[in-house]
């Protein structure tokens, strides 16, 4: 009789684990097309590019001769680029979510803007680059510059910010809040003190997310109207009279990684095809590089944050 | 009870045990749900009174009132009067900012809440939210306010060390020296030795014996024999009311009320 149950609930459990195995199987198999596929179209991009990298590639101006072509402009472009979407999505994204969570009232209102928040993020991008060539290029006359490049793709990536923001701030205790009033602090107090400082590791991974997500951004830069062919760099941002720092370089013409590549990928010759490809592969590397500092950041961050 | 309002010129010969604090027909609401109901209790000054009762009886709800914790959240209504003295505060008065009633009450909570700093700043972190960051005052001030919790002498070769590193009761022994820190009138603790061993518990309820001396105290406890050791006054609450108020040894060896003996006896709760 015992052994008889015993013996039923041994074939349950081998029944039981036999789904456990499928769904294993499956999940392998549904992960291995995502990776494979970026492994596939990563490796063969690596393979056609890597042998053109070298340091006048990336030191020269692009050039009617693919042999002679580097991405110069294009990654002193993006780099600038990058800098002014940090400085403007920040400030504006921390406090929005700031604000959001600690300041405004739990009503229709905040609810409406948090579904909002969130439907920016599913936004296509071209129609960022439409708001901004509208609103940036023409209604403010800040012209095709790269501070219109960098406001656009902060507006891009100013959900993603505000998102972890709020997540951030989401996962701070209730008890060090309480801990932080009951002392007497102000919400000023309360914020400055404890709550940005408690979610600076959250903000910024989100921050360096979105901006991995804005390097590779074309279509937005494309409508505003970045050049796509380009053999000057911005003037440079530091000079040798006082003040010893310039803002020209806001104003000037640039270009970026992902138009120099498709650029590149639009030339019939082959050659240009490589460069594209290499090009390709230091974006990747930009991306990969962003996340893993993002990753680094977290992880030093919150050595000295337990809960 | 005696009311310590110095409108008399001469007053008669002083009680014998000024009142702190007092709840006057006090009512609190989370919504449309009364949680405490027309409550009157007096909390003596310099000594401990302990409020003790079966979960959801109210009696955090009770002490969280006194700093008015409950303004954080939405939803929540007081009623009546939470008065302070000498200076005859109701601390609900719309007129009262509730900073300044937090300033004046400290509060040590259930679970060790440090903040993820320094044992130093930790401290210190009251006195520079009132403006206060000279360097030697502070230092001054940290220091007897962890020799008050006595923690100093544990910790005074490490005050930069993160907070999080200490034990579990050196973490609570550094939250009353945070509230201590700003010298508060009254000092509130919510079952402040729960998320605590047996060892770390005895060093609270010690360190609650010495603070009497310079800080009345009300404490929300779980454990009885944890108000009996600790408290002058006890208050026994149930759904919302004080059903009986008294010395604590009263309370222990003589109550009045069935029902506070059921409790105490263990019959119930």
């Amino acid at each position: 009789m015992e052994r008889e149950k015993a013996f039923v609930i041994r074939r349950a459990i081998a029944v039981a684990k036999r789904w456990d195995l499928a769904f294993a199987i499956l999940g392998v198999v549904c992960l291995s097309i995502a990776l494979l596929t970026f492994m596939a179209l990563f490796i063969d991009m690596a393979i056609k590019g890597v042998p053109r990298l070298s340091l006048d590639f990336f030191t020269s101006f692009p050039s009617r001769r693919a042999e002679n072509a580097g991405i110069l402009s294009a990654w002193v472009g993006s780099t600038l680029v990058m800098l002014v979407t940090a400085f403007a999505a920040v400030p504006l994204g921390v406090a929005s979510g700031v604000y959001l969570e600690e300041y405004a009232r739990k009503n229709w209102v905040t609810d409406v803007i948090e579904i909002n928040v969130s439907n920016l993020a599913g936004v296509p991008s071209i129609i960022y680059g439409l708001l901004a060539l509208g609103v940036f290029v023409y209604g403010l006359g800040l012209g095709q510059s790269v501070l219109t490049a960098g406001l656009t793709l902060a507006l891009l990536i100013l959900p993603i910010v505000i998102v972890a923001t709020r997540e951030a701030i989401r996962s701070i205790p209730v008890g060090i809040r309480e801990a932080a009033v009951a002392v007497g602090a102000t919400k000023w107090q309360l914020t400055r003190d404890h709550i940005v400082p408690y979610s600076m590791p959250g903000i910024l991974t989100g921050v360096i997310i979105g901006m991995a997500r804005a390097i590779g951004e074309t279509a937005p830069i494309i409508t505003i109207g970045a050049l796509t062919f380009i053999a000057f760099l911005p003037p440079s941002p530091f000079k040798e009279t006082p003040p010893f720092l310039s803002f020209e370089w806001l104003t000037a013409p640039f270009t970026v990684m992902p138009i120099q590549m498709f650029n590149w990928t639009s030339r019939p010759e082959e050659a240009f095809q490589l460069n594209a490809a290499a090009a390709g592969f230091v974006l990747v590397l930009m991306t990969l590089s962003m996340n893993a500092i993002a990753i680094y950041i977290r992880y030093r961050l919150r050595k000295n944050i337990k809960w | 009870m005696v009311d310590t309002v110095s409108s008399a010129p001469k007053a008669a010969a002083p009680p014998p045990h000024p009142i702190k604090a007092e709840a006057r027909d006090f009512n609190f609401f989370y919504g449309d749900f009364q949680a405490i109901k027309k409550i009157n209790l007096p909390v003596y000054e310099k000594k401990v009174t302990a409020l003790i009762g079966p979960s959801g009886c109210g009696k955090s709800t009770f002490l969280r009132s006194f700093n008015r914790m409950h303004d954080l959240y939405p939803g929540n209504r007081y009623e009546g009067a939470l008065m302070l003295y000498p200076d005859n505060t109701n601390l609900l008065h719309e007129d009262v900012d509730p900073i300044e009633v937090r300033m004046r009450i400290g509060m040590v909570f259930q679970k060790p809440n440090p903040f993820p700093k320094t044992i130093y700043e930790n401290v210190a972190y009251g006195l520079r939210v009132r403006g206060d960051n000279n360097k030697r005052s502070l230092d001054d001030k940290v220091e007897a306010a962890l020799k008050g919790a006595a923690l100093w002498n544990e910790v005074k070769d490490r005050l930069n060390h993160l907070a999080f590193n200490l034990s579990g009761g050196q973490q609570q022994r550094l939250c009353i020296a945070r509230a201590l820190a700003t010298e508060p009138e009254l000092m509130l603790f919510d079952e402040p030795t729960s998320a605590l061993d047996p060892i770390a518990t005895a060093s609270i309820e010690e360190l609650i014996h010495e603070l009497k001396k310079v800080v009345t105290i009300l404490i929300v406890t779980h454990n009885m024999q944890q108000a009996a050791r600790v408290s002058d006054y006890t208050a026994y609450m149930y759904i919302g009311e004080v059903i009986e108020f008294d010395e604590t040894n009263t309370i222990f060896m003589k109550p009045k009320q069935k029902q506070t003996e059921d409790y105490i006896t263990g019959r119930f709760g």
